[in-house]
Parts: C-alpha cells; sequence; structure tokens
C-alpha cells in the first residue's frame, strides 16, 4: 500500500537515532586528532628517499652520503604526472656495494602534483625511492610548502623498517644478497688479478733462469 | 501568575511603549513586534540547522558537529561568521540587480508570513480578518525570488533549478491551498486567530484540534506533504538537488547571500510549520485541559519543533523524488485527495453531531486512498521505475 515503504524507513531511521545513543558500536567515526587507527601495511600516500645509515663515511651530514639514489633518472622519465626533479652530480661517490656512482645533487618532488601511483618506486632498480605513509602535510605556502627537497624526502632505513616491516625486510635481504655477489666477484677478480699477477711472475722468473742458463 | 507569564510578552510591549507619546504608540508596538520576530526567528533559524545536522548525524549513526562549543552548540555562529567573511562572487554575465534582489525578495516575503501568525494567545503582530489569504499571497511570493535568483545567473544549474523549484511549488500550491480551505469551510473564517480559537475547547481532558477528525487527518497529511514541496525540503529538494544541479537555483551565490538564501528556506519551513500548527493542530492551545496552565507562546514553538523535528526525520529518511515522480503525485494523488476532503469536510459540516458522521467521512477518505494510492503504485507513477532494458 501507498506510504507503507515510508513509515518502514521512518521505523529505520528512528532505531539509528535512538540506538545511536544507546550503544557505542553503532557508531562507526573516529575522532581523528584524538583517536587514530593504525595504518595498514600497504598504506601509501608520498615517496620518500631512503638512505643507510651505516654507510657514512665522515664529513657529510648522515643522510646525503647514505643516499641510496644514484640519480638514474628512471623515476623521473617514469613518472605519469611528471612531479619528479633531478640533477646530477658531477662527481662520483662510493655506495655500499663499494662502486663509484653518481649522486643527485638536486632531488625535488612536487607532491600537490604527485599522484601517488607508486610508478617511480616500482621502477627503481636500486631500492631507493618507497612509498611514506605520512599525512599530515598541511601547510601555509601551497607552492614551497609542497615542493619537498631531497634533505625533507630523505628517511633512515630504520624508518621504513618501522612504516612497512615486511617489504623493508624483504629489500635488506635482497640488498644483502646483492652485497655478498659483489663482495664474491670482487673477491674473484681480486683472485684472479693475483693468480695472473703470480702467474706472470712466475713466467718472468722461469724466463729469467732459462735465459741464464 | 500563569495569566501573567501566558502574556508576559504582550504585557513588556505595553510597558515599554507606555514611555513614549501617544501619537508614537501604535507604530513603536509594532516595530517592537517586528523586531522581535526578526531577532528571534533567525536565532531559532540557527539552533534548528544545529539540531538538523546534529539528528541527521545520529540517524546516519555519526556524531555531529561536536567541536565548537559544547555538544557543537556555537557551530550555527561559525558557519555564519565563515559565510560573512567568504567573498561575494558575482559572475560577470549575471543580472546585477535581478541577482542582488533575489535573496532579499525571498527572505523579506518569508518574514512577511510571520506577521500574520498567532504565536500565543494575543500575541499576533497583525490580526487581519483575511491573514490565511495574506500568508498564501505571501507565500506565492517566494517562487518569484526563486525564480529570479535561477534566472539572473545565466547558469544552467541555476535555470533548471529554477525552473523545477516554479513547477513543484506550484503544483504543491494548489493542494496546500486545498488542504486549508477545509478548515476554513469548518471554521467559517479566514483569519487565522479565530481558528485557533474554534479548536481551543474541550471534551473531557482532550482537545478539538481538527486533525483529530478525518477530514483533519488527511488534510494534515496533504498539508505536511505540500508543505515540504513548498519548502524544496527533502524528499523534494528537485530544485537544489546537489548530486544533479550543483546547488540549483543558488548555485551561483556565495558568501552573505548564500547564507540569506538559507535562512530564508529555514524560515520559509518555519512559517509553514506554524501555519499547519495554527490549522491543525491547535496553534497555541494545550494539547489537554489539564494543561491549560502552561503559557500559549510554549506550546506554539514546542508544537513548531516538533514539526521540525518530524521535517528533519523525513529528510534523513527519504531519497530525493523523480521529477515525474514529484508530478504525479502532486496532480494525480495530492491533488484529488484534497478536493474529496473538501467535500467531506462539507459532509462533516452538515451530517451534525454524533458517530455517523465519524464512519462516514472515515470510509471515504480511506477508500479513496487505497484505491488512489493503488492504481498509482500499478501504473507505476508514485512507485519505482521499471526499465525494460534492465529486466
Amino acid at each position: 500500500m501507498l506510504g507503507e515503504g515510508i513509515l518502514k524507513g521512518l521505523w529505520e531511521t528512528a532505531k539509528n537515532f535512538t540506538g545511536s545513543y544507546v550503544s557505542a558500536d553503532r557508531l562507526t567515526t573516529v575522532e581523528y586528532p584524538e583517536q587514530r587507527i593504525a595504518p595498514i601495511e600497504a598504506t601509501r600516500d608520498f615517496p620518500f628517499l631512503v638512505f643507510d645509515e651505516e654507510n657514512r663515511d665522515g664529513g657529510d651530514p648522515v643522510w646525503e652520503a647514505g643516499l641510496r639514489c644514484v640519480a638514474c633518472q628512471i623515476c623521473e622519465k617514469e613518472c605519469p604526472p611528471k612531479c619528479i626533479y633531478i640533477e646530477r652530480s658531477k662527481d662520483k661517490k662510493l655506495d655500499y656495494l663499494g662502486k663509484a656512482q653518481y649522486y643527485p645533487a638536486r632531488f625535488d618532488i612536487d607532491i600537490s602534483v604527485c599522484m601517488s601511483c607508486q610508478i617511480c618506486v616500482e621502477v627503481c632498480p636500486f631500492d631507493a625511492i618507497k612509498m611514506d605513509t605520512e599525512f599530515e602535510l598541511s601547510t601555509t605556502d601551497r607552492f614551497g610548502g609542497l615542493l619537498l627537497d631531497r634533505e625533507q624526502l630523505a628517511k633512515p632505513n630504520e624508518y621504513y623498517h618501522k612504516i612497512h616491516p615486511a617489504e623493508a625486510a624483504g629489500v635488506d635481504a635482497h640488498l644483502a644478497e646483492e652485497k655478498v655477489k659483489a663482495d664474491a666477484k670482487a673477491k674473484a677478480a681480486a683472485e684472479a688479478k693475483l693468480a695472473a699477477e703470480a702467474k706472470a711472475a712466475a713466467d718472468a722468473a722461469a724466463k729469467a733462469t732459462g735465459e741464464g742458463a | 501568575m500563569s495569566a501573567t507569564l501566558d502574556q508576559i510578552f504582550v504585557l513588556l510591549q505595553h510597558w515599554l511603549v507606555s514611555f513614549l507619546p501617544a501619537v508614537l504608540q501604535p507604530f513603536v508596538s509594532v516595530l517592537l513586534g517586528v523586531v522581535v520576530i526578526i531577532g528571534l526567528f533567525p536565532a531559532l533559524f540557527a539552533f534548528a540547522v544545529w539540531m538538523e545536522r546534529k539528528g541527521l548525524g545520529r540517524i546516519q549513526n555519526r556524531l555531529g558537529p561536536n567541536r565548537v562549543g559544547p555538544f557543537g552548540l556555537l557551530q550555527p555562529i561559525a558557519d555564519g561568521i565563515k559565510s560573512l567573511t567568504k567573498e561575494d562572487i558575482v559572475p560577470l554575465s549575471a543580472d546585477v540587480v535581478v541577482h542582488f534582489l533575489a535573496p532579499l525578495v525571498l527572505v523579506v516575503a518569508v518574514f512577511m508570513g510571520f506577521a500574520v501568525l498567532p504565536m500565543g494567545r494575543n500575541m499576533v503582530l497583525v490580526d487581519m480578518d483575511a491573514g490565511l489569504l495574506f500568508y498564501f499571497a505571501m507565500g506565492a511570493s517566494t517562487e518569484l525570488s526563486i525564480f529570479m535568483a535561477g534566472w539572473s545567473s545565466r547558469n544552467k544549474y541555476s535555470l533548471l533549478g529554477a525552473m523545477r523549484a516554479v513547477a513543484q511549488m506550484i503544483s504543491y500550491e494548489v493542494p496546500l491551498l486545498m488542504s486549508s480551505v477545509a478548515v476554513v469551510m469548518i471554521a467559517g473564517t479566514l483569519s487565522l486567530t479565530k481558528i485557533v480559537a474554534a479548536q481551543n475547547s474541550y471534551s473531557g481532558v482532550f482537545p478539538h484540534w481538527y486533525i483529530f477528525t478525518p477530514w483533519g487527518l488527511a488534510g494534515f497529511l496533504m498539508y505536511v506533504v505540500s508543505s515540504m514541496a513548498e519548502t524544496n525540503r527533502s524528499p523534494f529538494d528537485l530544485p537544489e538537488g546537489e548530486s544533479e544541479l550543483v546547488a540549483g537555483y543558488f548555485t551561483e551565490y556565495s558568501g552573505f547571500k548564500f547564507a540569506l538564501f538559507f535562512l530564508g528556506e529555514y524560515l520559509a519551513m518555519f512559517s509553514i510549520s506554524g501555519l499547519g500548527t495554527v490549522l491543525f493542530l491547535g496553534g497555541w492551545s494545550a494539547p489537554f485541559s489539564f494543561l491549560t496552565w502552561v503559557p500559549s507562546w510554549i506550546w506554539f514553538f514546542s508544537k513548531l519543533m516538533m514539526s521540525i523535528s518530524v521535517f528533519i526525520w523525513i529528510r534523513g529518511t527519504l531519497p530525493r523524488l523523480r521529477q515525474d515522480q514529484l508530478m504525479n503525485f502532486a496532480w494525480k494523488f495530492v491533488l484529488p485527495m484534497t478536493l474529496l476532503n473538501l467535500f467531506v469536510a462539507a459532509l462533516w459540516r452538515f451530517l451534525g453531531e454524533g458517530w455517523e458522521r465519524w464512519v462516514i467521512c472515515s470510509v471515504i477518505l480511506l477508500l479513496a486512498y487505497v484505491v488512489l494510492g493503488r492504481t498509482g503504485m500499478r501504473e507505476g507513477k508514485f512507485g519505482p521505475r521499471r526499465y525494460r532494458y534492465a529486466e
């Protein structure tokens, strides 16, 4: 009959109205600044640059020496909204593998442009850029305040472990593996070099004795 | 004591006026009443907005505003300050004069309606013999202001909203008037004070309000439906449907002009609820004979707030109607019912005292309700639309 549905609906909303005063579990509201829900593991908003603290070589600030970024500019090229700006350094520095690499002289991300797509993270071969969970970024300066430079972007590996524990552990294992491989390679190369030198020396000695004989 | 309390505002007005020379007294006493109305109802508006936001929040299992002041009570003040400090933007191609006048016309027209509403015993600004007629004349001019707003903005959303508003308000103006005419037929007067006086008597403890008669109940329900449509309240908020028309006819209004529209809309709701109270709910008369010692203005305003709560409740419950449902409902259900109600009211008048008229009138109205409602629903006029391609 006409009006039946309206009465049913009114009854339902009346139940909600009174029920929300009686039972607290009806209210799904979290009163934000006072109460917070812990973010889920996969939370992400804007990228940050990871640096390793154990990699310091004195003099420079810790973050600058430890940056994993080698300024390869893949992320800059892949970024769909083009919010990353990188300037490559002129000189080179040793990275964690002991290899001489360029480093970013400038690394800016405009988070007012960034769309949090995570493509920069996916393409980075050095695990240097990762997604942050920090979301309280409001500022009174909408241009400069939202353009983050490399100092603001650099965050320690420990921080990465704190916000994404599982993912960071995986990255660390991968990097350690790489390091072992690189070390082994270097060792093999050194041994080969040593062997070659020894052989050369032996050859030279043999030649000398041959000549003398 | 209770008589003094009942008349306290009237006595206060007389006392204040008595200090002035006799020539000025009539003007100043009217002016005082105007000032009170202009001060009181916007204050009530602030409270109603808070109530609405809280109520809707609770209906949706939310908390509602709770940051500004205790229980968020100062929220309307914060909103007011915000709207006052906002930039007032007038579109380049708008008709500047009409664009400026539209919110003023709305608020003025709505305020005029309060002039004839009796808010307590002897508490009426102008006791007109044709008060009801005056009220509807003023109520109809709000349509003009809405169309002014929509037309002068030169915006397709505004214009569409205004078109919808005019179509809707004119369609529902007819049943609104018709449902009130039944009251006029029984009370035999257009004066709102006399209509209240006619309801201010009791059988035993129960009052003779018109809502407690078959034709009065039917008339009241029709009145509620058409008053919701008249004030553009949900579920009849098509003229300003956010999801379809941005903000309808006041899309191009910002700052204080927007606040004036907002105010006008709520004031219209108050005044139409006040009129409904006067016509069907006994105005300022007490609901039981043993409660007559409570001041009459308390009854009027508590009835008013009850109606506002019902408005909010319905807003929290029903989704917006479609334009064709709206029109079908007005012309194919509400209008025939109100016309029938006029006939039933006449029957009630001429059947004389006795139980027969209760039975006859109730049966006629119920039958009509069932038949009209079922045919309408079967033909899909009021109910959900069936999409051929979706089946």
